[in-house]
């Protein structure tokens, strides 16, 4: 075996061991703290007890909507990155959460969500999100080709449009509607739909196998799309399909947990740091540490101003952010001994 | 000897610059040379033989076929190309030549066989960059980053070599050094190659057969001897040049006067 494969195997099954601890952590860490083998005893034991209340009802969904939307959002952010050859595109770069916040802020501010019910508001988003994509795709192609540099543009000017647009209808509303759209936008694993979370985990484990049909695809273009086509990949369709998947995979995620910013752009830059540019192993390492971080961030939420809870987004912005600065110094700091 | 490459009637271009009439024939095992001034066309024609430019007419035949009717896997099986300029920053050498495996691999071979591993060898053996395969392609100089483009082109396994100006932004140590692996490809494997060269010494020392392009159209095409002549290039580049045989290997040779020079000599002639 390669030492190359042998040090991939040895990568994901330490993350695999991340993941597990973590989702460990977050069922026992709590308003309510449970010791970890308590709670393979209290599950068990059964539907009696309030302590499988908590964990079956509040702190399970929150684990599979971090694993699914972390998972996602990475994924989404490492597809984009290598569709647009750019180290700095993530999934909102290019309009998605301005879209999907907008999508919200609308059925907010004309009380969609009271007339017909609360799923209104994750459809809402995943509408304004599914909007914006259009946009950008119809917009940057030409004679069914994509020009991915009109595209990025693009994205990022559709993404100024409905943040404006998004704060014209804030500036113009009650204040308990402002309210409302604040608290959607710093987003949060608290779904009560189960439907949609399961709907979301497996969204997101299927684009994962989906991408990985596309890893010489997207290691070809590392060289640029000319010379990925002298290899023989049809750039074209590849880049469609993957930014279309990445698109709807960050689409999903804002509809059903709100922003949750940074996970699309600093998983992708750690993992190139830890195991390298190659997408064989950067997809789903990427997948499983996106899911590793956001479930861990959701712990911090929780639990640092108890009973309270923070909006998940400052989490993930906060520590993401010193985190990767930390890991980019460091690197630095290694590069210019080794150049000395 | 058959064909390796065929150009029937060729136009392309853009809208402020075509190509038209372009006829050609690359005899198997050539090394070929695609010369002429720049914005001549050489790139363009390049372009389209490389299947990125698409044709407004003609025929691209390779080996008697038409290149049409290629899948882009099969093209790539057959043409390999080496860039200018090779943009693989944080790759490994390795895993950079290991490329060249992508058009035999499936979309469900998502790993390089032992007889990839194999093959990548052999040809970074050949080019003297097994040497390096741990180092980052940006590691390297841009020779070596040549060489090991090379070296990912051989491991597609093509019948045809197409090389984009090789040897522009490196020294005459390297020039030599990239031309001479390419000729002993060339002399020892039978590898056909053809290549878009600025620099007409060298053209003209490596080359069998060369094709002088000038405003979207060929101008000349033949050996060293038959294209390299005074008048061709004064009338394609508008320079003023001497051309004699190369005293080591009888090749034609290129030889440039400043216009100071020139001028004495105007002046030294024109006195009774």
């Amino acid at each position: 075996m390669q030492k190359k494969y042998l040090l991939w195997s040895i990568y994901l099954a330490g993350l695999f061991v991340l993941l597990i601890a973590s989702v460990i952590l977050s069922l026992s860490v709590g308003e309510m703290n449970l010791g970890f083998m308590d709670i393979f005893s209290i599950l068990r034991k059964g539907h009696d007890s309030m302590e499988y209340t908590i964990l079956s009802q509040i702190r399970f969904p929150r684990v599979l909507l971090g694993i699914a939307v972390g998972g996602a959002l990475s994924l989404s952010g490492i597809l984009l990155q290598g569709v647009y050859r750019n180290p700095l595109v993530e999934p909102y770069t290019l309009g998605i959460s301005g879209g999907a916040s907008l999508g919200v802020a609308f059925a907010i501010v004309f009380g969609l969500h009271q007339l017909i019910g609360s799923f209104v508001l994750p459809a809402a988003g995943f509408a304004g999100s599914f909007l914006i994509i259009s946009l950008v795709y119809t917009i940057s192609t030409r004679n069914g080709r994509v020009n991915i540099q009109t595209m990025l543009l693009t994205g990022v000017m559709i993404s100024f449009i409905a943040s404006s647009s998004m704060m014209l209808l804030m500036a113009t509303t009650s204040s308990e509607n402002l309210h409302g759209i604040i608290f959607w936008i710093m987003g949060s694993l608290d779904e009560p739909d189960m439907s949609l979370i399961y709907i979301t985990l497996i969204l997101s484990v299927c684009s994962l196998v989906v991408s990985y049909l596309f890893v010489q695809p997207l290691n070809a273009l590392r060289l640029g799309e000319e010379k990925a086509k002298h290899l023989g990949i049809n750039t074209d369709t590849a880049i469609k399909l993957l930014f279309l998947m990445a698109s709807l995979l960050a689409g999903v995620s804002v509809a059903v947990a709100g922003v949750i910013g940074f996970v699309g752009l600093i998983i992708p830059h750690l993992m190139r740091i830890l195991v390298g540019s190659d997408y064989r192993i950067l997809l789903v390492s990427s997948f499983l540490s996106g899911s590793i971080f956001l479930v861990l961030s959701d712990v911090i939420a929780r639990t640092i101003i108890s009973p309270n809870e923070l909006p998940i987004g400052v989490i993930t912005g906060i520590v993401g952010g010193v985190v990767f600065l930390l890991m980019m110094s460091r690197r630095s700091i290694r590069s210019l001994n080794k150049s000395r | 000897m058959s064909n390796i490459l065929t150009i029937q009637n060729l136009s392309c271009g853009y809208p402020k610059f075509q190509l038209s009439d372009i006829n050609f024939e690359i005899p198997r095992g050539s090394f070929a040379g695609i010369i002429g001034p720049n914005g001549s066309g050489k790139t363009t024609l390049f372009r389209a033989i490389t299947g990125i430019l698409g044709l407004k007419s003609g025929k691209i035949l390779l080996s008697d076929k038409n290149l049409k009717s290629f899948s882009l896997n099969e093209r790539a099986q057959n043409i390999a190309i080496v860039s200018q300029f090779i943009e693989a920053g944080d790759m490994s050498v390795e895993d950079y030549v290991l490329m060249g495996r992508i058009p035999y691999h499936s979309r469900f071979n998502f790993f390089e066989t032992n007889e990839d591993f194999e093959i990548a060898r052999k040809y970074m053996e050949m080019t003297d960059t097994w040497r390096f395969k741990d180092h980052l392609m940006s590691e390297l100089s841009g020779g070596e980053q040549q060489l090991a483009g090379i070296a990912r082109a051989l491991t597609q396994q093509p019948q045809l070599l197409l090389l984009d100006e090789p040897t522009s932004h490196l020294d005459i140590t390297h020039q030599v050094h990239i031309l001479n692996v390419l000729q002993q490809l060339n002399h020892e494997m039978g590898l056909s190659v053809l290549m878009v060269i600025h620099d007409l010494n060298l053209a003209s020392e490596y080359c069998d057969q060369l094709i002088l392009v000038n405003q979207g159209k060929i101008h000349t095409q033949g050996t060293p001897e038959e294209v390299l002549t005074f008048q061709n290039i004064e009338d394609v580049y508008k320079t003023v040049v001497v051309t004699q045989n190369n005293p080591l290997s009888g090749k034609p040779a290129i030889f440039l006067a400043s216009r100071k020079v020139l001028k004495e000599i105007e002046e030294r002639l024109s006195k009774p």
